[in-house]
């Protein structure tokens, strides 16, 4: 592992990003227009409250995902990737890269959607605004070392985003969004316990309902870290610098 | 042990099929030498062999002094794909930064790979909007970084005018005066006049390897096509 290397690589992709305003845009854009949408909708600050939060755990996973699916498989199928492991670069080095890359991304969007629901749209939060800021950084990264997870399995980018129902909308239909997970039937609840997407959804409505930091929450912030991490291990497995 | 690449009894299976049946030669160091062959021969499996990252079923690589593929090696060798491995929606200078400092190589190694290929006036362009024959000299000049001991260089020549050609060869062969080993594949006969030795390669199996003279000698061929053709013929009978 070498800083210089992961530095250059984050400092690559965020060039990659420069040159493509537009991504830019619809990356922080879409997230804040789909908080609007949500607040009109439900014209009724009672209920924005409640669900506003949890979609704000939601949208930066979702956005991620496909973000780095098809970037890295972009990666794969142009060949950059192997001339990267003809070179010494550890496999870790281009994950951190990555990992870096979007987190600064995931901050500006969800720097974005607070900034808008905070002030315009009135969101009332109970906790402090900065552990919603963390829980929506590790969400984007859990999005997205699931995303370079989900790309080794996909062959093309068509593929890859068909990923996106299969990885992600169980675990948006499971996570308490819909139905609250005591709710649910207890098989569901029992699968809806191991998915991550469930810990990042409880861990916002923490933020939204309980002053503070409290342990539970802290719980629900060590459980999406961890499975970020496994899912950034995990995907480093699947880079291989010998391939058939 | 003098030789750059050593290759024994080398076996390559791809999707259950053998693409090489157990190749041994040897690569001296400081020569240009060309693998040419057919398209479809089994040349890209071979290269991919010697950069390690090709799974093999059998035999030994040895580049350098090391397996092939050994982390120390990584530093040592170039190598370049046979469709540009860069980046696209980068510029050509951002690229060459970006595998510079992946590289460690030294500071204004940049400058100097892209006079080398003669793209020193396109270092801000992006390479989406590069011809095909411009990406190919971006793709060689990364490889080009960090002033690699042995250049493992797959079809550089291939869309190129015959001018640019030319300009190439004589980089290769500059390259090779200071010392450099260099392993280049082409489908173009001509090309193989310009080598220190031919590895003739066709359905997986090396034909020759041999000095382009002892090849038009031994065959009584004039030109190193028609010698390609009566080796065939040869083997076939």
């Amino acid at each position: 592992m070498s800083v210089t290397v992961t530095l250059a690589t984050t400092r690559r992709i965020l060039a990659q990003l420069r040159h493509d305003p537009r991504t830019i845009v619809l990356l922080v854009g879409v997230p804040t227009l789909l908080m609007v949408l949500l607040r009109y909708v439900f014209d009724e600050p009672r209920t924005f409250d409640r669900v506003g939060p949890l979609l704000l755990g939601v949208f930066p996973f979702v956005i991620m995902f496909v973000v780095a699916s098809v970037g890295t498989l972009r990666e794969r199928t142009g060949g950059t990737l192997e001339r990267l492991m003809t070179m010494p670069l550890g496999r870790l080095d281009l994950l951190l890269g990555y990992a870096l890359a979007f987190g600064l991304l995931a901050l500006a969007q969800v720097a974005a959607v607070l900034a808008v629901s905070l002030t315009w749209l009135d969101l009332g939060l109970r906790g402090p605004d900065a552990a919603l800021v963390l829980v929506a950084v590790l969400d984007a990264l859990l999005g997205m070392a699931l995303g370079l997870f989900a790309s080794a399995f996909a062959r093309t980018e068509f593929q890859a985003v068909q990923f996106l129902p299969a990885f992600v909308l169980p675990q948006f239909l499971l996570c308490g969004l819909i139905v609250p997970r005591g709710r649910m039937a207890p098989w569901l609840e029992a699968v809806s316990d191991v998915l991550p997407l469930s810990y990042a959804v409880d861990a916002m409505q923490r933020v939204s309902t309980e002053p503070g930091f409290s342990g539970l929450l802290l719980r629900d912030v060590l459980v999406v870290g961890g499975c970020a991490l496994l899912a950034l291990v995990l995907g480093a497995a699947t880079l291989r610098r010998r391939t058939g | 042990m003098n030789s750059a690449v050593g290759v024994r009894d080398l076996r390559v299976a791809r999707g259950g099929r053998d693409v090489l049946h157990g190749l041994s030669f040897d690569v001296p160091r400081g020569a240009v030498v060309g693998l040419l062959g057919p398209s479809g021969c089994g040349k890209t499996t071979l290269l991919r062999c010697l950069v390690g990252v090709q799974e093999i079923q059998g035999g030994t690589v040895t580049v350098l002094g090391a397996p092939a593929g050994t982390p120390a090696l990584r530093r040592r060798v170039g190598y370049a794909t046979q469709s540009p491995a860069v980046y696209a929606d980068l510029s050509v200078g951002e690229n060459l930064s970006y595998f510079a400092a992946v590289l460690g190589a030294p500071h204004g190694d940049v400058e100097r790979v892209l006079d080398a290929v003669g793209l020193g006036d396109a270092r801000g362009r992006r390479v989406a909007t590069l011809s095909g024959g411009q990406r190919g000299r971006v793709n060689l000049a990364a490889a080009l970084l960090g002033s690699p001991e042995l250049l493992v260089l797959d079809e550089p020549t291939v869309g190129l005018d015959p001018v640019l050609r030319r300009e190439l060869w004589e980089l290769f062969r500059a390259l090779a005066g200071q010392g450099t080993t260099l392993l280049v594949s082409s489908h173009v006969m001509d090309e193989a006049s310009r080598t220190d030795r031919l590895l003739l390669m066709r359905e997986g199996s090396l034909l020759a390897d041999a000095p382009p003279d002892e090849l038009r000698a031994r065959t009584g061929a004039d030109d190193l096509e028609d010698a390609f053709l009566r080796l065939i013929a040869e083997e076939d009978r």
